[in-house]
């Protein structure tokens, strides 16, 4: 797939949540402004642009993606996963529960993060957790409360 | 205000919010697309001072999808929240790097963003004002040549035409130079820290559209509604009625978005269009260094003592780098003034409280206004003077605690009911700390562990008349719907105010739906969302709204059930008679009115409305400072327990501590989340945050990854939160504002803590391991 210098736009199927939308692409679009401007998942935020917050991570195949990096023209034929398609899931139940929710600008980010962690590292430690959560940033809570949540899954999904 | 057993104040119910948001579903001002919505960028200054000699637009026209572009010219005047000397766009001049001078509109934000990288701008330099120091001397450049003729939006601002001084404000209490003269002991220290960042994860963002009626539609992230509509009057001559602002959900503000920058840029951008909708989001590095940022501080402190370790003179002088315009650091220019001895009784008091203009980024409030960058410098002078004396650093703080029958630095008279309990903050904090095991130990791997504390206090220094409104409507369920102003900024306020109703209304958190977003044209009247005033202002807003709607209840019930309305209770959904709970009427029955069996009606629905406005504060005296500034005093005490590896300078923080007199709180987990997140900002803050400018002034770390914040994993090992509750009279059930508190003691007490380990005097932010190895190398030498 080809596409001409930045004026050049094709359609192409991405699948997102499980089912396939057909969105217009340039060539220099990224993941994010797709979801958020043409499909309305606003739940990925733009807060750097730049692979610095985490704020717009989704799920790639599984693994957790920064949106903003992530050329959108490289996303057909994979699977993607936006916090939309997390709903109910224990993460976010946990954030809840735990508190770890005040702005909430940097949740979504947060809770598709935690939850890939959750599911590739079931026994994750204190050090593994660091290394993937580090990822993200949150101006508002201290990182405590979402340290409790994130143990609080680990704990019952390793049990 | 005294009830006995409480249901929903007092309890640590769960945010309102908190699913909503961590379905990722709550729609922030961002979020939201329209078609044929067009989208603004700005073209910024890459000069720090210079002559604006040509803008060049032509090439930019060229880009596809182009629809306006805007220039200076368009609106040559100057606004401002205190003293009005920043032109929305740049006119002339351009006086720091990153300053908006024309703005792109386009149809789609890559067109937008093409377009503005093709304007070019043709300067002609000026000399730099690089800092405060520099800014103060008589030969510096003027960087406003007009100081002389900005008008004055507010009474407290002095500015001083000729100079880079924006504004000096005055404290003159006692008689500071003879008590100086009877001190035995006295210290002088001086403290300097760089400008920085508010880093809230939503960037500023706002979107305007003018209808063909002439009404200005304006969605934004912002904590001031009424205050833009305030500007629009003011500046574009609109009616107030005119101009109807949407606030969502705001990600972030941390006092930020208190201030008015973006909205007037997506008006200017709406107007060039035919008032066609237009959306100006900034990038992160626009949000750093084009929005307002955090004041550097510069302080030189004087504290003078008797023999026996009292406080009797202390003078304070304060030069805030306020960067290229004034905007709230005049404010806070005022603030740290008034509050600068920090809770301490200081019989003569001298303080000489500078605004200075730079050719910096500009800036304006940030949680805590001022106080952090105080409280740094105040409680460094205590632990400092301690040692000279002798003296445990927490035995001179105690007796030299500022307690009902003493007075403020503006003389404001200090009573029970104005102020924490200062004495029981500090006993509680270390036991938390564990002090007596000692301030400084060497542990066995060689590391050292080391404590410190920090008093801290601040007063609401709110508008004379700010104020607040709320209105409860019933729905045909007995259930209420509670419209405010207060804006949802993550602090968990509309929980708290939805806790207000429900305890008032003796009903369940649940069956008070709070309005999220505020709409100024449904909602009355509110300040700001700043200052920690909101539990308070909006707080009693809503106590009196649900006392006004309980009125309502019992009036109708007394027709109903045939009674005195004094002798009606209401509660449970019901209103019943007192001596016989079980004769009375749902609420459900009186919410729409009530309707008897032959259809006559009475009563029409439940309104409650309530409000409530500042009592007696006055401004400033320009000569003494005296005055009355704000409500009340919370004080508290942190404290910081590192752990310092001493071959490379690392440390952990592996214990922070807050105790807070906030008086009653509302919702314990909401007031303990305000605090951990306080606590990290500020800790954040002193550990590694600040602007590094290169020699032309411009911010070399505008991104995330080069400005550090600290991230997970960085955090405090274990924070410890405790609150004394102290009622505040005049407070909704005793509640005194605690959102900015938090922050104001970390950095200060993480400065002590590193000071212990180091056995150095750090008197510098922030606390990176390069400038701990740089002061202990010099103190080795
Ligand atoms: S927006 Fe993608 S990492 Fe910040
Ligand atoms: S909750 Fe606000 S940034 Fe994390």
């Amino acid at each position: 797939m080809k596409l001409s210098n930045g004026k050049g736009k094709m359609v192409a199927p991405l699948l997102i949540n499980g089912e396939i939308h057909d969105v217009i692409v340039r060539s220099a679009d990224t993941l994010l402004p797709i979801l958020r401007e043409q499909l309305g998942l606003t739940g990925a935020k733009q807060a750097c642009q730049n692979g610095d917050c985490g704020a717009c991570t989704v799920l790639i195949n599984n693994q957790p993606s920064h949106a903003c990096l992530s050329l959108a023209i490289e996303t057909v034929n994979q699977s993607i996963t936006t916090i939309e398609g997390l709903s109910n899931s224990p993460m976010q139940e946990a954030f809840v529960n735990n508190w770890a929710i005040q702005c909430g600008y940097c949740t979504p980010g947060f809770i598709v993060n935690s939850h890939a962690l959750v599911t590739n590292h079931p026994n994750a430690d204190d050090n593994i957790i660091e290394e993937w959560l580090q990822s993200n940033i949150c101006r508002c809570t201290g990182y405590e409360e979402i340290k409790m949540a994130v143990k609080s899954v680990l704990k019952t999904s390793s049990e | 205000m005294e009830q006995t057993e409480r249901t929903s104040v007092g309890q640590p119910e769960q945010r309102i919010d908190a699913v909503e948001k961590a379905a990722g579903k709550v729609k922030f001002t961002d979020d939201y697309q329209a078609p044929g919505m067009l989208h603004a960028k700005l073209v910024t200054s890459t000069e720090a001072h210079a002559y604006l000699q040509s803008v060049e637009t032509a090439a930019a026209w060229k880009v596809p999808g182009v629809r306006a572009i805007i220039t200076g010219e368009t609106f040559p005047f100057h606004i401002g929240p205190i003293l009005a000397d920043r032109p929305p766009l740049a006119y002339e001049k351009v006086r720091y790097i990153g300053e908006p001078v024309a703005i792109i509109v386009a149809d789609s934000d890559y067109q937008a963003k093409q377009a503005a990288s093709k304007v070019v701008v043709t300067y002609k330099k000026l000399p730099i004002v690089h800092n405060v120091q520099q800014a103060f001397e008589a030969s510096a450049p003027v960087i406003h040549n007009d100081l002389g003729e900005y008008t004055k939006i507010i009474g407290n601002v002095y500015p001083v035409a000729g100079t880079n001084i924006a504004s000096r404000i005055k404290i003159r209490k006692g008689d500071f130079g003879t008590a100086w003269k009877n001190c035995t002991e006295t210290i002088s220290e001086t403290y300097s820290f760089n400008l920085s960042d508010h880093v809230a994860l939503e960037t500023r963002s706002a979107r305007v559209e003018i209808n063909p009626a002439g009404k200005v539609i304006v969605h934004a992230c912002t904590q001031s509604p009424f205050t833009i509509k305030k500007v629009f009057n003011q500046f574009f001559n609109l009616d107030v009625g005119s101009v109807i602002v949407h606030i969502p959900m705001v990600g972030g503000a941390f006092g930020g978005k208190g201030t008015v920058q973006l909205e007037p840029l997506a008006y200017l951008a709406s107007k060039a269009v035919g008032g066609r909708l237009v959306k100006l989001t900034l990038s992160r590095e626009e949000d750093m260094t084009t929005a307002p940022c955090r004041i550097g501080f510069d302080a030189t402190i004087k504290l003078g003592v008797d023999h026996n370790g009292k406080l009797l003179a202390g003078q304070y002088t304060f030069l805030i780098d306020s960067g290229a315009y004034s905007d709230q650091a005049a404010g806070i220019t005022r603030a740290a003034a008034l509050d600068c001895t920090g809770p301490y009784h200081i019989p003569n008091v001298w303080c000489d409280s500078y605004c200075m203009y730079t050719n910096h980024p500009f800036a304006t409030s940030f949680r805590g206004y001022g106080h952090p960058e105080l409280t740094f410098a105040v409680e460094r002078t205590m632990d400092k003077l301690a040692k000279n004396l002798n003296m445990c650093p927490i035995e001179l703080r105690e007796i030299n605690t500022i307690l009902p029958g003493h007075t403020s630095p503006t003389q404001a008279v200090i009573t029970k009911n104005n102020i924490g309990d200062a004495q029981k903050c500090i006993a509680l904090a270390k036991e938390r700390i564990a002090w007596e095991e000692g301030e400084r130990l060497v542990g066995e791997n060689g590391k050292v562990r080391a404590k410190g504390l920090s008093l801290f206090w601040k007063t609401s220094t709110t508008a004379t008349n700010a104020q607040a409104g709320a209105i409860l409507t019933f729905e045909a369920d007995g259930k209420v719907n509670l419209n405010c102003a207060a804006i949802e900024l993550g602090q968990g306020t509309k929980t708290v105010l939805g806790q207000i109703v429900a305890e008032k209304l003796k009903m369940k958190l649940e069956d008070i739906h709070v309005t999220m977003e505020v709409n100024t044209q449904s909602d009355p009247h509110q300040w700001r969302t700043v200052a920690s005033s909101t539990t308070f202002l909006a707080g009693r807003a809503v106590y009196a709204a649900a006392e006004n709607a309980i009125g309502q209840l019992k009036k109708t019930a007394s027709t109903v059930l045939q009674c005195a309305e004094e002798d009606l209770e209401v509660g449970g959904g019901r209103v019943y008679l007192k001596p016989d709970p079980t004769f009375g009427v749902e609420i459900k029955e009186l919410a729409l009115g009530y309707k008897f069996p032959n259809g006559h009606s009475i009563g029409g629905q439940i309104v409650g409305v309530g409000k409530h406005i500042q009592r007696h504060l006055t401004p400033m005296d320009k000569n003494t400072g005296f005055g009355k500034p704000g409500p009340w005093w919370s004080v508290g005490v942190q404290a910081v327990e590192v752990e310092i590896d001493e071959r490379d300078f690392t440390y952990k923080i592996l214990k922070a501590v807050t105790v807070l007199d906030g008086g009653t709180i509302i919702n314990p987990m909401t007031a303990t989340q305000q605090m951990r997140g306080g606590m990290y900002m500020g800790l954040s803050y002193a550990a590694i945050e600040k602007f590094v400018f290169d020699h032309n002034e411009e911010v070399e770390n505008n991104d995330l990854r080069q400005y550090g914040t600290l991230r997970y994993g960085e955090q405090p090992e274990q924070y410890t939160v405790d609150f004394i509750e102290t009622p505040a009279a005049d407070g909704p059930y005793g509640a005194r504002g605690i959102g900015e508190y938090g922050v104001i003691g970390a950095p200060a007490a993480l400065a002590n803590s590193l000071s212990n380990a180091l056995q150095v005097e750090l008197n510098e932010l922030p606390l990176v391991p390069e400038y701990l190895w740089k002061m202990k190398k010099e103190r080795r030498q």
